[in-house]
């Protein structure tokens, strides 16, 4: 009979910059069963709508998370915007999708350094990071911030980017194209990295189905559906699929991400094609009554925004629940049966956001 | 053939200038949007106390009777509303960073001589 242990890993771990804490049951080096605790950092930002109206809340879910901020604005905006049937703009829309896809693809470069740290290949993180870095310049060469970008507002968008630097961008992510299929074939290629990636983890279709994955995890377990195609922002104008594996191990999960990355340049292509000239925001009168309930496909999956507001400038309510928060319980599936040493991989493969987890 | 694949990027980079700059020789050029720091050009000011009304972190105080415009730096997220709410078009976003300090500060400035006060 094996012997029973438990371990415990986190809440500060090497491979993980945020706090979760997991109680491995181990088998000798199996692991039977993970239990998680999470409400490390949990800093009470859905309680700040109390304190600040609905204008300046849009700085408040900005903050919720430091990789996604632009999408956590722009759900909120999009929300507020619904409850008082604003029409933003449609150059405006066009640009909260360029942005959107740059967070796509800084935030998928982020997590393919963070995997190939993970699993100790230093110069590939390194030239996954630097590559990441050009998406950081063009974002505060559009926006004047690297990290928090205050760019969206309830009507539209506070900056605009002319044409001649849409322009720049693509060319600037032309040369990204072409460095980066160099770089994931030995993501893809390389015996070590397979080695630890490849029949890793295995979430199946049904699985992930029942356990209400979300993002790329979920697609990459063979379920075809991304938010994106709900229509916000000028995302119906474009023209795409959700990119999908059938596998459901580790090794799809990379694959199905860096997929995204060139879907995600394409999709930039696209919006500079189409985009139309003229105002980037309209003023908005009075306050907002009513609810409204939002969808947002972001890098990691679907966040969904919940608004309830009174006709005050305060709103009632703004509930907001994250990617990593829904792909928890798929996560500690895909652990059980699998080697210790592959927990940390297991734990990245979800590229988990604890910030915007806890809020 | 993946490792030869890897090893061409890394003879590459071997042979390229580094990607970091040498600072604090050759210091950051900033591009022209980037939201460093708030400067109040204070002889246009009228202390309608506008931007305070707007600043979503309450970090500007104006005294429209001693004619002081104040900023708590620390406060400020450099979201650039006042900016954009200023009449008189005196407020303005610098590209460089607030300077590294070790406590808080107010930094404010009045029609009359300028003053620096230290707040804890
Ligand atoms: S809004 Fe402009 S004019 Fe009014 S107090 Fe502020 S800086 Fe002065
Ligand atoms: S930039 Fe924003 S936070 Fe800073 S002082 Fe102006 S309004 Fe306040």
């Amino acid at each position: 009979m094996s012997k029973r242990s438990i371990v415990p890993f986190g809440p500060q771990h090497p491979v993980l910059p945020e706090p979760i804490h997991l109680d491995l049951a181990l088998e000798d080096e199996k692991v039977v069963e993970a239990i998680p605790s999470i409400g490390f950092v949990h800093r009470g930002l859905e309680k700040l709508v109390e304190k600040k109206d609905f204008n300046e809340y849009v700085y408040v879910a900005e903050r919720i998370c430091g990789i996604c901020s632009f999408m956590h604005g722009m759900g909120y905006c999009e929300s507020v915007e619904n409850i008082m049937e604003v029409e933003i703009p449609p150059r405006a829309k066009y640009l909260r999708t360029i942005w959107c896809e740059m967070s796509r693809i800084h935030s998928h470069l982020l997590w393919l350094g963070l995997l190939a740290d993970a699993f100790g290949f230093e110069s590939l993180f390194m030239e996954t990071w630097r590559m990441r870095e050009k998406v950081l310049d063009m974002f505060e060469y559009s926006t004047g911030g690297r990290v928090i970008f205050s760019v969206n507002k309830i009507g539209g968008q506070r900056k605009d980017m002319d044409n001649d630097m849409i322009r720049e961008f693509l060319s600037v992510f032309a040369d990204m194209e072409r460095d980066l299929k160099e770089l994931v074939k030995t993501f893809l290629n390389n015996s070590a990295v397979n080695s630890r990636l490849r029949d890793v983890g295995f979430l199946t279709k049904q699985q992930a189905f029942d356990l209400g994955a979300v993002g790329p995890f979920m697609r990459s377990s063979g379920i075809s559906r991304d938010t994106r195609k709900l229509g916000y922002a000028a995302y119906p104008f474009l023209d795409f699929e959700p990119i999908t594996s059938d596998v459901g191990d580790c090794y799809a999960r990379t694959d199905v991400r860096i997929r995204e990355i060139f879907q995600s340049i394409d999709l930039i292509r696209q919006a500079a094609a189409k985009i139309p000239n003229g105002e980037v925001s309209v003023p908005v009168k009075g306050f907002p009554q009513g609810e409204y309930f939002m969808r947002v496909e972001q890098p990691r999956g679907e966040a969904i925004y919940y608004v309830k507001a009174n006709g005050t400038k305060f709103l009632d309510r703004v509930r907001v629940r994250t990617p990593t928060f829904a792909n928890l319980p798929g996560m500690l599936e895909t652990m059980k049966g699998c080697q210790l040493a592959d927990v940390p991989i297991l734990i990245l493969t979800i590229d988990p956001c604890i910030s915007c987890t806890e809020r | 053939m993946s490792l030869l694949t890897f090893a061409k990027i890394e003879l590459h980079n071997l042979f390229s200038k580094p990607a970091t700059r040498p600072y604090p020789e050759q210091p950051r050029e900033y591009p022209p949007r980037t939201r460093g720091h708030i400067e109040n050009d204070v002889d246009a000011c009228v202390f309608c106390g506008l931007c305070s009304k707007k600043c979503p972190t309450g970090a500007i105080q104006v005294n429209r009777g001693e004619k002081s415009w104040s900023i708590q730096r620390f406060s400020c997220i450099q979201c650039g509303c006042c900016v954009e709410s200023c009449p008189k078009k005196c407020l303005s976003m610098h590209q460089s960073y607030t300077e590294p300090a070790q406590r808080k500060t107010i930094d404010t400035v009045c029609q009359t001589p300028v003053e620096n006060q230290n707040a804890s």
